[in-house]
């Protein structure tokens, strides 16, 4: 009897330092393995769009009918919405690799 | 942040996975989810079991949907997973996290992880469901995350009332927002970080919660550890994880994940004809009504004979009233028995015994709630595929 209720508070008291002390969390997410899929300009899709994004966001998209205006549409999305650095010369590249790969 | 050497480097670590080519070497296997382009891989994360996964960086992970029928509580190793940013907390100690509360308050706050526990708790069930949850099954399809039906979860949260921070800074007049944000950030500091906003009354009505903790344990690090908001009856774009920044503004937010996105349709049903612009809109708040069958799936093998239906429903808060069962593809339909009342922010199980035929049969579901909140016989449609919640069909061969 004595002994369940120290161990009780044993485990009460744990569980409270517990909750207060801890180690950083250094959480590790699996090895990132989607990849592009192979294509013309591959490597400047990789550039551009790597840097904030596995590519299994484009992978998973639904198939559409006009693949090009839902492609264009997506990469002025990244560009004017959320600040995606691509070079003028390259938007017609990643547009057409998309529309083609996709 | 990055700038051009960080984007070259990120270019050079996706010719090194394109080289390996192994795109599947770590899936476990692969569960196909029911519309075109829907094969996801299973993938295991720490402190998750087997998930759906949706992307890899950052996370986004979908619950199996077979879980659902494992009771109205969901384990947070199988709770789903959504992030829109990259750059997430992954070493953040949770003995130096500090939560900040400014604007207009008397008295600006930073309160640890310990201060907050040692304030009296509070425990609510609620469900979680991702904005775009089922955005996959949409017709006609739309950009975006595409996910089955398994972005949603019912938990115990474990935490303190929002309300209870406020008063202990002291809202000052002529308030009228409040703005969350966590650790989580964008990758380039040209991307609006994410910021999510309640009005002053939402925020302190004594029910939105800070919450620590998750079914009796601290919140797993993917949703949202070591502190999250709990908007019970919204979707989760509203519930910030790695909350670590509440402000008091006398403005109406405007930034973009406020003004931008998650917004739906200004018109009575918030929906539009499929494939038009709505004219107005406004931001996405509580859950549509909604019900699954668990126990059976779509395309299942039955014997003819009783077999007793099992499943869910819950809503944006109002609470479950009635869940009735059609076995005839809804020519008629019985309530079924509503299961153990966890609170009207909860899952509501609910089972009915019924009588199956030989033959090909069509099983809906359709609830409703205490406010006389319904189901569609037919989908309801906005450009961004939110608010899902047309009556479920599962077709089943009874023989």
């Amino acid at each position: 009897m004595q002994r369940t209720v120290l161990l009780a508070i044993t485990l009460a008291v744990a569980t409270a330092v517990g909750s207060a002390i801890a180690a950083p969390v250094d959480y590790k997410t699996p090895d990132e393995v989607a990849a592009f899929k192979p294509g013309a300009n591959l490597e400047v899709v990789q550039g551009n769009c790597a840097a904030c994004h596995s590519s299994d966001y484009i992978a998973t998209q639904p198939p559409m009918k006009d693949k090009k205006a839902f492609w264009q549409a997506e990469v002025t999305k990244m560009i004017k919405v959320y600040g995606a650095p691509i070079d003028d010369a390259d938007v017609g590249k990643i547009v057409d690799y998309l529309a083609a790969t996709y | 942040m990055f700038d051009r050497r960080d984007l070259l480097k990120g270019a050079g670590l996706s010719a090194i996975a394109a080289a390996l080519n192994s795109t599947k070497a770590l899936a476990l296997d692969t569960v196909t989810l029911p519309f075109a382009n829907g094969e996801r891989p299973l993938v295991k994360y720490p402190q998750k079991r087997p998930m759906i996964g949706l992307t890899s960086r950052p996370p986004q992970l979908e619950t199996p949907f077979a879980i659902f029928n494992g009771g109205p509580i969901t384990p947070n190793n199988a709770f789903f997973v959504r992030y829109h940013l990259a750059d997430l907390p992954y070493n953040l100690d949770p003995d130096k996290f500090t939560l900040e509360v400014k604007g207009k308050v008397d008295k600006p706050l930073k309160l640890s992880l310990k201060d907050i526990r040692r304030m009296k708790a509070t425990e609510i069930v609620a469900v979680n469901q991702c904005s775009g949850n089922s955005r996959g099954l949409v017709e006609p399809r739309v950009a975006g995350g595409q996910l089955g039906n398994g972005a949603m979860g019912n938990a115990r949260w474990r935490g303190v009332p929002l309300k209870a921070v406020l008063d202990m800074a002291g809202v000052q007049a002529g308030a009228k927002q409040v703005v969350f944000a966590g650790m989580d950030g964008p990758v380039s500091d040209k991307t609006p970080d994410f910021a999510k906003a309640l009005d002053l009354a939402h925020a302190t009505d004594g029910e939105v919660m800070l919450a620590y903790g998750m079914n009796g344990d601290d919140l797993p690090f993917l949703n949202g550890f070591p502190l999250r908001l709990v908007v019970p009856g919204y979707y989760g774009t509203y519930w910030v994880k790695h909350l670590n920044e509440i402000t008091v503004v006398d403005s109406v937010y405007d930034g973009f994940w406020m003004k931008s996105a998650y917004r739906i349709p200004d018109t009575p049903d918030n929906s539009v004809a499929p494939g038009t612009a709505p004219k107005a809109t406004i931001p996405i708040n509580r859950f549509t009504i909604r019900s699954f069958i668990t126990s059976v799936t779509d395309g299942a093998k039955l014997k003819a004979g009783r077999t007793t239906l099992r499943g869910i429903a819950f809503d944006g808060g109002k609470g479950i009233k009635d869940v009735s069962v059609s076995t005839d593809g809804g020519k008629t339909w019985a309530p079924a028995k509503l299961g153990k009342d966890l609170g009207n922010y909860s899952f509501r199980e609910w089972k009915l015994p019924v009588k199956l035929a030989a033959g090909q049969v069509e099983l809906r579901v359709r609830a409703t709630s205490n406010s006389g909140e319904t189901q569609p016989e037919t989908p309801r449609w906005n450009p961004a595929g939110y608010l899902r919640n047309v009556v479920e069909t599962v077709r089943v061969s009874v023989a």
